[in-house]
């Protein structure tokens, strides 16, 4: 585990009934003590997790993030190394690439954007469900990069908001993982807007 | 035929007219000028001249690929577009290129697409980047710029960072953005 941790309170079977309302039981629940694997000592058995629900559904969405990859450019060579097997973005619950923006809730864009894309990759963002979150992967997605003449979007947070730079040209594996990570901390650190008073 | 037989004989052939007009051969065209650059025939030619010029490239000496055609803009010259045409013989394999000057208020010259099918899409993109008109190539329509956009970004006169956005762009995030 990396990042903030998960505030969880393992309380035990013999807290747990005394403590009552506002406990959420994750795996188990009051009277499974028989569960417990035998070797395995009951304070040891998560029976029953406190956590604030913010918490919870930001640790829950940042594992489970689907990008969809909006690749354009030279950058693809490294976006390939970096959900390949040696790199594996999967670890970080980031591997599965939707090829449709209505199931992706992250916005990888991977390299250039030129002026003609730039309603192409609008439409892609509007398109996608909230939460969303966009990624620009590699300098020429960040800033333009070398590219400032009359072609290119001089970054795409000219017409759409982005929560993680990677920069670099292009960046290393190493930085993408990183900017996940960042990303994913992002994430469990952010309100969730379906946390209300009737969650 | 060999590389160098063919040269030699296109650079007789295409002599340029002297002052006095009496050049040694019939020329086909107005060749104002001969030479070889780098083992590839350079002809710089009025264009009147270009399509029967070309016509005979193609039927006489077998130059049957159209390369390329682009333009070279010189600001202060008084004929300041420069268009550059690349032909290529694959039986031969020799390269022949064509030059001719057009002025800026009349930067028009005649479309080879008669000829050769695939000059549209080059003339195209020529006309989107320096604004030459190819007279008989009826659609010149944007292929690498979009509708709406003003002007001819590979002329010299163009900002070089101007943009033209076909998205509206966001107010500035940061202070740290231009």
């Amino acid at each position: 585990m990396y990042g903030k941790r998960l505030p969880i309170l393992d309380m035990g079977p013999g807290l747990a009934g005394a403590t009552g309302v506002g406990s959420l039981p994750l795996g188990g629940g009051a009277g499974s003590a028989s569960l417990a694997r035998p070797g395995q000592s009951k304070a040891a058995s998560f029976e029953f997790l406190t956590t604030r629900k913010d918490e919870l559904v930001g640790w829950a969405r940042k594992f489970s993030l689907f990008p969809y990859p909006f690749v354009t450019a030279c950058c693809a060579m490294e976006f390939m190394a970096v959900s390949a097997s040696h790199y594996d973005t999967d670890r970080f619950g980031a591997a599965l690439p939707r090829f449709s923006p209505r199931q992706a809730d992250l916005l990888m864009v991977v390299g250039t954007v030129t002026q003609k894309q730039a309603p192409i990759l609008l439409k892609v963002y509007e398109q996608m469900c909230e939460p969303k979150w966009v990624m620009a992967f590699g300098v020429c997605a960040s800033t333009g990069g070398f590219y400032q003449n009359y072609a290119s979007l001089p970054g795409i947070d000219r017409i759409i908001p982005v929560d993680i730079y990677v920069p670099g040209c292009p960046p290393r594996p190493e930085m993408v993982i990183d900017g996940i990570m960042r990303l994913q901390e992002k994430i469990a650190a952010s309100p969730h807007p379906i946390i209300n008073e009737r969650f | 035929m060999g590389t160098e037989a063919l040269l030699e004989r296109l650079h007789a052939q295409y002599a340029p007219v002297t002052a006095d007009g009496d050049s040694a051969e019939a020329p086909v065209g107005a060749v104002r000028s001969r030479g070889v650059s780098h083992g590839v025939l350079v002809l710089e030619l009025d264009r009147e001249a270009l399509l029967d010029t070309v016509r005979a490239l193609r039927d006489q000496h077998g130059f049957d690929l159209f390369l390329d055609v682009t333009a070279v803009d010189w600001p202060d010259a008084p004929l300041r577009f420069e268009v550059v045409w690349h032909f290529y013989s694959t039986a031969d394999k020799v390269r022949v290129r064509l030059k001719t000057r057009v002025a800026a208020d009349d930067a028009e010259v005649d479309s080879l697409t008669s000829l050769y099918g695939s000059a549209g899409y080059m003339e195209r993109e020529c006309h989107d980047m320096y604004g030459i008109r190819f007279r008989g190539n009826d659609d010149l329509r944007p292929i690498l710029l979009y509708e709406g956009f003003r002007g001819h970004p590979l002329r010299k006169d163009y900002p070089k960072q101007k943009e033209q956005p076909l998205v509206p762009y966001r107010p500035p995030q940061s202070a740290l953005v231009r």
